[in-house]
């Protein structure tokens, strides 16, 4: 049973709000000429900027800047005329300047919503507090301890490639409910990011971190029940199984009459559960103030015109498209929306073709498998769109049957051009002819006599042998319906 | 627009008497009875000092969120060539196989990202 049901059960329900961390995809770190590279040998992308090394001053990154301007803009955030980097003060190693540029109360983007949607198809809001600009630390790993945890370690090794790397930080409104909708959310983002180009957000490789603030309150109040933040959650898995993990607990405590105290929670993989890291007690105090290195940012609208032109289509409006307008089921749109790539050639086919199903069919099924099969991906395949819509026209009309269409796209993937030429030039086309047909038909049932015997008896199952048989004998050219229909029609 | 701010905002100051063990704690400086005597009254005097705006009429003055007057600048995304590795751990106190080597971190990282 999820946290979620759990509670309902208990007559709670779950209020959940997302921070997330998102390193930006860019040539350079925000501040500096350094390469933004993931991994690498330690300490190989740094410079007096990135190390905190005293007199180097900070330049920011301008692409940066876009990909913060176009993100917000993908949610309908607001992009305020005016911004400015804060210093965020506190002291930890992996940090050399012992402060983290980022933005306190004037950020580049404010509000704004994202639209997602669950396995069922439901579309759901979540509107965002703000997404602003920061810098990433660099990486600290713990040794002496045997394995990598700061307990028991007798030392702290520090690599400084990733320090400096644009990290956007985006703060949700507790509007989520469920274990299951924090997921979507994220899937959500990342896939406007992905499609944005302005991560690659991926959580292996911590371009996407992830914290969770969960409370619970009994079902219809309305003030927000004391919070816990949870946090080490490294896949998209980790996450839906942490917030059901706390939801439980935090039932579990309420109703036995305890009460949920404000903490840090970290998530433990291998128990399955999330404990407490307090490990001090003093509120934080970052002492934000202006960074004196950094000239504020003016954007103007025009700028702001302009990339909000360039936009593409949200992936929510493709989503309502692909559901709505063309009646795909929510899997073959989620699958579509996943690979821009594809999601771009199925429009193709269905823009030439204007048969959606017909078009995910292909896309999703034989050319997806081809693809598969010869590890060419099917936009860079010799099979076109336009040949697709050809296709497409053939089967329509009924000019030839399913089983020839997979054929010629076998044939058209290894380069054989246009279908129409192939049936043209093959005499592909489907046999409707009554007389032709006939012909085949009463061929068969001459010669599969016990056949016919058996479907008299009443094992009518053996009408798809001997369609089947017709079918092989016309060359896989007769019309399957008209078969069909005429074989039940010797047979009655 | 309501923008909710993170969290660890800087308390409004006040003429109220000041932290000052707190406020060397949080910038890591060991202060001893008597600095933490003297820079108190120091700070305190600032503060009043910094009070005497209140008194002002600053209704005319738009709030200031940044003395610079430069805006925008910045730098195209392209790399420029860092520091050789030897010579930035050559300045460490220690390092090992490439990385900085620090003293053992007992706190749990707090807010860092």
């Amino acid at each position: 049973m999820s946290g979620t049901t759990g509670a309902a059960a208990a007559g709670y329900e779950a209020v959940i709000g997302i921070e997330c961390h998102v390193e930006l995809k860019t040539q350079t770190k925000m501040f500096c000429g350094c390469l933004n590279e993931f991994g690498g040998e330690p300490n190989t992308k740094v410079c007096p900027v990135c190390l905190g090394l005293p007199g180097a001053l900070p330049v920011p990154n301008l692409r940066a800047i876009e990909h913060m301007i176009r993100s917000g803009l993908a949610f309908e955030a607001a992009i305020p005329a005016f911004s400015k980097f804060d210093r965020k003060n506190y002291f930890y190693p992996d940090m050399p300047k012992d402060y983290q540029i980022s933005q306190y109360d004037m950020p580049l983007t404010q509000g704004g919503v994202v639209r997602y949607w669950l396995e069922d198809g439901t579309i759901k809001e979540c509107r965002l507090v703000r997404i602003h600009l920061e810098e990433d630390t660099g990486k600290s790993t713990h040794a002496g301890s045997g394995d990598g945890r700061i307990a028991g370690s007798a030392y702290s090794l520090v690599d400084f490639n990733r320090a400096g790397v644009p990290l956007m930080e985006c703060v949700s409104e507790p509007d989520i409910r469920s274990a299951e909708e924090a997921v979507a959310f994220l899937e959500a983002l990342k896939r406007t990011f992905v499609q944005l180009g302005v991560s690659d957000v991926k959580m292996e490789e911590g371009s996407l971190r992830c914290d969770a603030n969960v409370s619970i309150r009994p079902i219809g109040a309305h003030e927000l029940g004391t919070k816990t933040e949870i946090k080490n959650m490294n896949s998209f898995r980790s996450v839906q199984r942490a917030i059901d993990s706390e939801i439980a607990r935090q039932v579990a405590l309420v109703t036995s009459g305890g009460r949920v105290i404000q903490e840090t929670r970290g998530w433990d993989e291998v128990h399955a559960t999330t404990h407490s890291m307090r490990s001090k007690e003093e509120a934080h105090d970052y002492r934000y103030f202006p960074d004196p290195d950094l000239p504020p940012l003016e954007v103007s609208e025009n700028t702001v015109g302009w990339l909000r032109v360039e936009l593409p289509e949200s992936v929510i409006r493709r989503f309502t498209r692909y559901t709505g307008e063309y009646g795909l089921n929510v899997q073959q749109a989620t699958q579509l929306i996943d690979n821009p790539s594809l999601a771009e050639y199925f429009d193709a086919c269905v823009a030439l073709s204007e048969n959606p199903a017909q078009s995910v069919n292909f896309v999703l099924g034989d050319l997806s498998r081809l693809a598969n099969e010869t590890g060419v991906a099917i936009y860079a395949s010799p099979v076109v769109p336009k040949h697709v819509a050809e296709l497409i026209a053939l089967l329509d009309g009924k000019t030839i049957n399913s089983k020839i269409a997979k054929d010629l796209l076998e044939r058209m993937w290894s380069g054989g051009g246009s279908p129409k030429a192939i049936v043209e030039r093959e005499g592909l086309a489907q046999t409707s002819d009554p007389g032709a047909v006939a012909k085949f038909v009463d061929q068969v049932l001459a010669a599969n006599g016990d056949a016919v015997a058996q479907y008299r008896a009443g094992k009518t199952n053996v009408l798809g042998f001997l369609v089947g048989q017709v079918m092989k004998a016309s060359g896989g050219k007769a019309d399957p319906a008209l078969v069909q229909t005429m074989m039940t029609q010797r047979l009655a | 627009m309501n923008t909710r701010l993170p969290h660890g905002s800087i308390p409004i100051l006040s003429s109220e008497k000041i932290d000052v063990r707190y406020v060397a704690k949080l910038a890591r400086i060991a202060l001893t009875d008597d600095e933490v005597e003297r820079f108190g009254t120091q700070l305190a005097d600032l503060l009043t000092h910094v009070d005497a705006l209140a008194q002002l009429d600053i209704a005319s003055v738009s709030a200031t969120a940044q003395v610079i007057e430069s805006r925008n600048v910045l730098r195209d995304d392209l790399p420029r060539p860092g520091l050789d590795r030897d010579v930035v751990l050559a300045q460490a106190p220690a390092s090992q196989g490439g990385f900085f080597r620090v003293p053992r971190i007992i706190a749990v990282k707090g807010e860092a990202s």
